[in-house]
């Protein structure tokens, strides 16, 4: 074992890279740490130390020609005037202090650069330049020469901020508590003995002055409510928000009634109180994660940019103006973004977005290239047979998306219970009305008010938002990220779980690895990591992930030949890798774990033997959830590993393999048609039709900042062994929720005791409603609290 | 006793003075990022850093402005 990198912390290995007497564990480290130095940034290690990041592989110099096409530019920028703009990027690995502290000293590293400013949460930096010193092609170079890679895709250049709408709530919530505090005071008086007798002059004077601050809390302030119970209407849905609505308005007309004939200064202060807490429960249960993406499609992955064959040679286009017919080049690591025909050059296309397969096929010329490709190995040219919105990737997904509007979600508990506790309101009401209307007629209306008033369900509509919305943080701090708060509903409902197969069961990276055969030498298993390292191929990069060390040797003669194997010489000793038939000669395969023969020395010293490995804890997971779900595992590979997963998963039949991204889809619709609720754990482009199609999509992801397909949850993949924990949990959230609704009910009780008599004042009111609403709220956070303790999330 | 209307006229035209502040804040973004802020104060300010050290001429003086989506 190494020193840690002075860059980015990672373990150096035997062979460091020494720059400055300080050691670093590759090129790419050192480079950066050279480049902050000569500009006297190195604060930037002392702000957070090893605070930089790895960057593995440093793209080829042509991969950001495209900003320098005007149209592609001028979309990315949120600000131009002259040779001044401002440009927003996403940079997902702002981590740190140092972040912020060296993205913010980008004029340091270039004169163009103006000013920059860091949005941690969102992990954003917005950099005002001079175009006459830098292009913003030279500023994401910039960038990326030091290791902050933003992430531009065509999605966000289509998209503008969302900021409004948190901002928007923030100030309903400021003018709300503004008026809260302030007709308080003017309510106090009244409550006071002798309160009755403070005479026209105060009481006129309050209830106006109450009235002016409850029109913007009544109009403004609560639009919201109003506008999804006339959704919800429109569905034939009474939710939460019906009730709300219909309490603010008899309130509001209730209270203004007083006022104007100086009976008394109304409600008011229970009107806007209630506003308040509505809308402080709705910021709690709204504070999501920024700076994840649930709702990415197939644009995310797509580039933004295509370089074309044109008569004037090579071209960057945005990839919206790609036309049938065109001939465009594609590169090494570069995704495919139309089907198109093979023109010329090798190719190699690793499928792996789209079914999950990482073993790249060979493509003959004359060949259709479906769209989700990615090439590996030497530039091909290839001819666009459909346009990008036509392919049948992006085919695959829109149609999802036009199934899923028409298909309703699993409607939530607490609109349930407002259907039921709107109905019965609206009788008791009626009754009394009744009642009284035959026994004293005068009290009839107040008593229909009256009820209608106290059985408001503040209590009951703060409930949810409060308890979910601390689950949603326990979960966050565990490793597990919500899209919202309904998602721990739809968890605990689920009765069927489907796995897809790599990446989410098995480690997508790492690989089991043995070699079987004579052992080789440490010197000789440095030499093989030389020669693996020349290649893109994913068994070669198994293979040298697997070795430890750094080999210190040039490599030689190297050839990669396609779909056969890799040939060099290292410090003078040929080494073949690849497979039996290219190595030995031999013809016959073994169709089933991955084999990679090894010639060595004049020897064939036997083969490694890859196959994969399945996360840490997966049969524990699978028992434990296996005792209320029934579990069934989807994967686009062959047969191979059946044998493996049939003792951990017991079912044969619920074992499917060779599926395509089409047929996981079906899969999931089949199973809902069944009356199962599916949840369905994915990782990749290929599963995104099924996480879509299932009732809860997640996704497992190592970097949970990076590509993930849309899906109701992101679950860090290191945290896969607590699934069983966060199912039980949401269980748990959800007897809170109950025990909190008992909680509100019991103080409707009492409040309905006094309305349905008629002697509903003013002061009851404003003691019971904040009294039940902050007991509910209470309750929920500190039991969801102490809960997550106890069960150590 | 009227001299309550006074005051709560008065009270009211302090508080919407800070209302409106609390409104031009939220405006003007300061809500947004509730993490930097914090940690920026802390780094020195990047106009005058050592004297004695030759920094490059683009940097010296260069106030350090606050965040603003203008």
């Amino acid at each position: 074992m190494g020193a840690p990198c002075v860059h980015c912390g990672e373990d150096c290995g035997s062979h460091p890279v020494i720059w400055d007497d300080k050691p670093f564990c590759c090129h790419g480290c050192s480079t950066v740490y050279q480049i902050l130095n000569q500009n006297k940034l190195d604060k930037y290690y002392e702000i957070q130390p090893m605070a930089g990041i790895k960057v593995d592989r440093v793209e080829s110099g042509n991969k950001y020609a495209y900003l320098d096409n005007e149209e592609i530019a001028g979309k990315l920028l949120t600000f131009s005037d002259g040779n001044i703009h401002v440009v927003n990027l996403f940079v997902p690995t702002i981590h740190c202090a140092s972040c912020i502290w060296l993205l913010e000293n980008l004029h340091t590293l270039d004169a163009g650069v103006i000013q920059s400013s860091v949005n941690f949460p969102r992990k954003q930096v917005s950099i005002t330049f001079n175009s006459d010193e830098i292009t913003l092609r030279q500023l994401v170079e910039l960038l990326v020469s030091i290791h902050y890679v933003p992430e531009i895709t065509l999605d966000q250049l289509d998209k503008k901020d969302t900021l409004n709408s948190s901002r928007s709530l923030l100030l309903k919530i400021g003018i709300a508590g503004f008026s809260f505090m302030n007709v308080m005071l003017y309510n106090f008086p009244e409550y006071l003995p002798g309160g009755d007798q403070l005479g026209n002059l105060f009481t006129g004077f309050f209830g106006f002055m109450s009235f002016i601050l409850a029109l913007p809390v009544v109009f403004y302030g609560a639009n919201d409510y109003y506008l999804s119970a006339v959704k919800g209407l429109k569905h034939k849905i009474v939710n939460i928000d019906v009730p709300i609505t219909l309490g603010i308005f008899t309130l509001f007309l209730q209270s203004t009634y007083e006022i104007v004939t100086l009976q008394g200064i109304g409600y008011m202060d229970s009107l806007i109180g209630l506003v308040f807490f509505l809308l402080i429960g709705k910021w709690y249960q709204g504070k999501t994660y920024q700076a994840l993406s649930f709702e990415r499609n197939y644009k995310s992955y797509f580039p933004v940019a295509v370089s074309l064959v044109t008569e004037n040679g090579e071209e960057s286009i945005p990839l919206s103006n790609l036309k049938q017919g065109d001939r465009m080049i594609i590169r090494n690591q570069e995704l495919i973004p139309a089907d198109a025909t093979l023109l010329s050059g090798k190719a190699n296309i690793d499928y792996s977005f789209v079914t999950g397969e990482s073993i790249p096929v060979e493509k003959k010329e004359g060949a259709m290239i479906f769209a989700g490709g990615r090439q590996v190995g030497s530039a091909i040219e290839l001819e666009v047979v459909n346009k990008v919105e036509q392919s049948y990737l992006t085919q695959l997904w829109n149609q999802d998306k036009s199934g899923k509007k028409t298909d309703n979600k699993l409607t939530t508990v607490v609109d349930n219970v407002s259907h039921y506790f709107t109905i019965i309101i609206l009788s008791i009401a009626t009754f009394a009305g009744i009642y009284w209307l035959i026994n004293d007629p005068s009290l009839a209306l107040f008593a229909f008010t009256s009820v209608l008033i106290i059985a408001c369900p503040c209590a009951l509509a703060l409930t949810v938002p409060f308890t979910f919305g601390s689950t949603m943080r326990v979960f966050g701090r565990a490793g597990f990220y919500l899209k919202n708060t309904g998602v721990i509903e739809n968890l605990r409902k689920t009765d069927a779980i489907v796995f897809d197969k790599t990446g989410t069961i098995t480690l997508s990276r790492s690989m089991d690895i043995g070699f079987v055969g004579e052992e080789l030498t440490p010197k000789e298993r440095l030499m093989v990591k030389a020669l693996a390292s020349q290649s893109s191929h994913p068994l070669s990069v198994s293979i040298k992930d697997s070795i430890a060390g750094q080999p210190e040797w040039e490599v030689e003669n190297y050839q990669e030949i396609p779909s056969l194997g890799i040939t060099g010489i290292v410090d003078g000793v040929r080494i073949n890798l690849g497979s039996k038939k290219f190595v030995t000669g031999k013809t016959d395969e073994d169709a089933n774990a991955s084999h990679v023969y090894c010639f060595i020395d004049n020897r064939i010293a036997g083969h490694f033997r890859i196959a994969n490995s399945y996360r840490k804890g997966l049969p524990e997971v699978i028992n434990e959830l296996q005792k209320k779900h029934e579990l069934y595992l989807l994967s686009g590979d062959n047969e191979s590993e059946r044998e493996n997963l049939l003792p951990v998963f017991g079912h044969n039949d619920r074992l499917k393999f060779n599926q395509s991204p089409q047929d996981k889809m079906d899969f999931i619709t089949k199973l809902k048609s069944e009356g199962k609720r599916v949840m369905m754990i994915g990782d990749g482009l290929n599963d995104a039709g099924a996480l879509m199609e299932s009732d809860v999509g997640l996704t497992i992801a190592d970097d949970i900042y990076s590509f993930s397909p849309a899906c109701d949850g992101i679950i860090e993949s290191k945290k896969f062994n607590k699934l069983p924990d966060f199912f039980h949990f949401s269980g748990l959230a959800m007897r809170v929720v109950v025990i909190s609704f008992i909680i509100s009910f019991l103080y409707n009780v009492v409040g309905l005791y006094f309305a349905v008599q008629g002697n509903l004042s003013p002061i009851i009111a404003a003691i019971l409603m904040p009294i039940s609403s902050v007991t509910v709220v209470a309750f929920a956070t500190l039991s969801i609290e102490h809960l997550s303790k106890k069960s150590k999330l | 006793m009227s001299v309550i209307i006074i005051l709560v006229i008065v009270g009211i035209i302090v508080a919407g003075g800070f209302l409106l502040g609390f409104i031009w804040a939220v405006r003007n973004g300061q809500y947004d990022d509730m993490y930097s802020p914090g940690v920026r104060v802390l780094f020195e300010d990047p106009g005058k850093p050592d004297p004695e050290e030759q920094i490059p001429d683009s940097t010296k003086g260069k106030e350090k402005t606050t965040i603003s989506d203008k």
